[in-house]
């Protein structure tokens, strides 16, 4: 009996020791972190975002990982939170030992982990918008960008006023880091596109009613409103629009661009412009764009997979784990510093455009990248120029 | 002090000094930073919610002036950390007395909805007023804090910092709490009228017991900033006020040490689910942080059901009665023996 047992027990250890070799004789994984608001208010762009890093680290490691290095991604929730935010990542550094990061989602999340990620020295990879997640480039040596700039929306959103004789405008900006940014954004450009701002109206991002700011816009002699905000609560403005039967354009931020807002906002958001990502109509986006490719296989595997619509913020995710992949299999291994040095030099066609890494600028993107899209019959549809 | 007391502070000083031995890694050492900062704003509000009896939804708002105060002073004006956070506790002192003369003289809850409204104003006035504050964006790059020429940049340097400051906070609590001012804080507790019929002048002890509450709060904010370098109003919302009611409700409010341990329990909890979520994920069920809302729900409903003094009141009486079974049982085992 005892032997029996004792030979048991060795034939066990035996095989787990064999085990341990053959796993150490297979390329040592590369560890990716992500950090999402995948809960709370900002869980529209979270959600995507960890279900594509999710089936891109899938796809990678069904092809034999990254030079035969597999990849483990570790995913953390923010909750919109701030300190969580701060925690996830630095758990994320010291017990984790990822060797870049993905996230995170909001502006104001992003910002609060940027001394972490200076400090540990890690390069994060934000899916957020704000200019300032990425400026002063010499105080954000490891910090990158996935969201095209909020300048970048505005000028385009000012082009297409001047184009259509539209001098005067109200500005209705969500009170978070997103919304803000684009205020001062609105304001500081306004003047150099002719532009007056006559209305200046800010709202909660838990606001449920915005009657009274447009009301105040509507006293003006406003010719169009600009909403600028990335929670679910800018679907409410084109709705109370159509409800004081106000006439007048709309136009709102990229961070409108998601089927999920634009179904919330029903008929009222029908005719409403806004600057987005290419990904939102690829089927408009011609053969010959050198993004084209991209978005037709990222459009595809994710709806198929998930079951639900493509957006731009599941895109920047798409952009920052390709991005982190290209600089991993470059440099051959993981340590931070190279993969740092990669994406500043790397040039990448993405979901978001086309990324153009410099010392100066960790963006890479420019206004070139967004397209103007309307809402017809409840589909995206891009602006002809 | 009673002799309770220093060994529950011997326990604690050890404890402090242990943790960093124990924790595997520094970011469990960063969670039990934010620990001790949740622990320095319950001691305050436990001196006010548990031996003056009145209660503050307002916390939170103090906590945003202290890490507003130290924010801006030291990244706009180049104030040194220090001053900047003294000046952020003097701001919280006057604005308590401000908020705390007019209400305080009123008899029943007054003060739990003038702080309501107050946390609300703070943090509007935290979002609105962008040129100041940084409104939504928040206020980036705010230094850390040097103590003698050498700056508290690794987690262990903050934490035993952090730490030393709830020892110090608490330190000063229990003898304020065993002192006359304590004696009367508690008298008014017991009841107003009995308490001011012996000659203690009530309003004057609860605002002067609001402000100092405030201060404990300011300081919390401060080291707050000081450790994530970067604010916004996101953490210092009106739901953060409930939070630390909470904290302290759970704990036991007549009891400094009630305070702390339930700022300790509700601080880690998040952890501790998280921890939990691998194992529950083993059997099948898939734990997502959504449900902790309903975690902490439910404790605080048995809490207040089965303990409605609070855990610790509850584990010393528990323990009270353990040992008088067990007295009893040693008792009966010798009577037996004879």
């Amino acid at each position: 009996m005892k032997i029996r047992l004792l030979s048991a027990v060795t034939a066990a250890l035996l095989i787990v020791f064999s085990a341990g070799s053959l796993q150490a004789e297979q390329k040592e994984a590369y560890h990716i972190g992500g950090v999402f608001s995948i809960t709370g208010s900002a869980a529209w762009l979270g959600e995507p975002e960890r279900n594509t890093v999710k089936m891109i680290a899938e796809e990678i490691n069904a092809k034999g990982g990254i030079n035969g290095h597999k990849l483990v991604l570790h995913i953390e929730d923010t909750q919109g939170s701030n300190t969580r935010a701060v925690n996830a990542v630095r758990k994320l550094i010291k017990k984790d030992k990822v060797c870049a990061i993905i996230g995170p989602s909001r502006s104001g999340t992003s910002l609060a982990t940027v001394p972490v990620v200076e400090k540990a020295e890690i390069p994060m990879l934000s899916c957020a918008a704000a200019a300032s997640i990425v400026n002063p480039p010499e105080e954000r040596r490891w910090v990158f960008k996935m969201g095209q700039n909020d300048s970048d929306a505005v000028r385009r959103i000012y082009e297409h006023m001047k184009k259509n004789g539209i001098k005067k405008i109200g500005i209705l900006t969500g009170t978070t880091g997103f919304g803000d940014a684009g205020r001062s954004q609105l304001k500081e450009l306004a003047d150099k596109y002719g532009i007056e701002i006559v209305a200046d109206e800010t709202y909660g991002p838990g606001d449920t009613d915005m009657t009274a700011q447009l009301i105040r816009i509507r006293k003006t002699d406003a010719k169009a409103v600009v909403n600028w905000s990335i929670v679910p609560a800018q679907s409410i403005v084109p709705k109370n629009m159509k409800q004081l039967n106000m006439q007048i354009l709309l136009y709102q931020s990229h961070g409108f661009a998601n089927h999920k807002y634009a179904e919330a906002a029903g008929k009222a958001a029908e005719g409403s412009i806004f600057p987005s990502g290419r990904i939102m109509a690829t089927e408009t986006v011609p053969e010959d764009h050198p993004q084209k490719k991209v978005l037709e296989a990222y459009k595809k595997a994710y709806e198929s997979t998930y079951n639900e619509k493509v957006t731009t913020f599941g895109g920047h995710a798409y952009d920052a784990i390709w991005i982190i992949a290209k600089a991993l299999e470059k440099v051959g291994d993981d340590d931070p510093e190279k993969i740092r040095n990669a994406i500043e030099n790397m040039e990448f066609v993405g979901i978001s455009g086309i990324f153009n890494f410099s010392k100066d600028d960790h963006c890479g993107l420019d206004k070139d990248d967004f397209e103007m899209i309307t809402i017809k019959d409840g589909k995206f549809v891009v602006l002809g120029q | 002090m009673p002799l309770k007391d220093y060994i529950g502070f011997c326990i604690l000083i050890a404890l402090v000094l242990l943790m960093p031995h124990l924790v595997a890694n520094d970011y469990y050492l960063g969670v039990l930073v934010f620990t001790a900062f949740n622990c320095l704003a319950c001691i305050g509000l436990c001196l006010l919610m548990g031996y003056a009896g009145q209660i503050s939804l307002g916390h939170g708002a103090f906590i945003a002036i202290g890490a507003y105060s130290s924010g801006v002073l030291t990244t706009m004006l180049d104030w040194s950390p220090w001053t900047a956070m003294a000046a952020g506790a003097l701001a919280s002192m006057a604005i308590a007395f401000a908020v705390g003369i007019p209400t305080l003289r009123l008899k029943g809850h007054y003060l739990a909805m003038a702080t309501l409204g107050f946390a609300s104003i703070i943090h509007i006035i935290a979002v609105a007023a962008t040129e100041i504050t940084g409104g939504p964006a928040g206020l980036l790059d705010i230094p850390r804090l040097g103590l003698f020429g050498y700056s508290l940049d690794s987690d262990v340097s903050y934490y035993y910092f952090a730490w030393f400051a709830v020892v110090a906070g608490l330190y000063f609590a229990f003898n304020l709490v065993h002192s006359r001012v304590g004696r009367g804080l508690r008298a008014i507790h017991g009841s107003e009228d009995a308490a001011s019929a012996v000659g203690i002048n009530t309003n004057i002890y609860k605002i002067q017991v609001f402000a100092l509450s405030a201060v404990y709060a300011s300081v919390s904010g401060s080291l707050y900033a000081y450790y994530v370098n970067y604010i916004d109003p996101g953490p210092f919302d009106v739901m953060h006020s409930i939070v630390l009611v909470t904290m302290v409700a759970v704990g036991g409010l007549r009891h400094l040490w009630g305070a702390l341990i339930g700022a300790v329990l509700l601080s880690l909890l998040p952890e501790l689910l998280s921890m939990a979520a691998a194992p529950l994920k083993v059997i099948g069920i898939a734990y997502k942080p959504d449900y902790d809302i309903l975690v902490y729900g439910g404790i605080l409903l048995l809490i207040m059901m089965f303990l409605p003094e609070g855990l610790f009141a509850g584990l010393a009486s528990a323990s009270k009665s353990g040992t008088a079974f067990l007295m009893k049982l040693i008792k009966g085992g010798s009577i037996v023996r004879q």
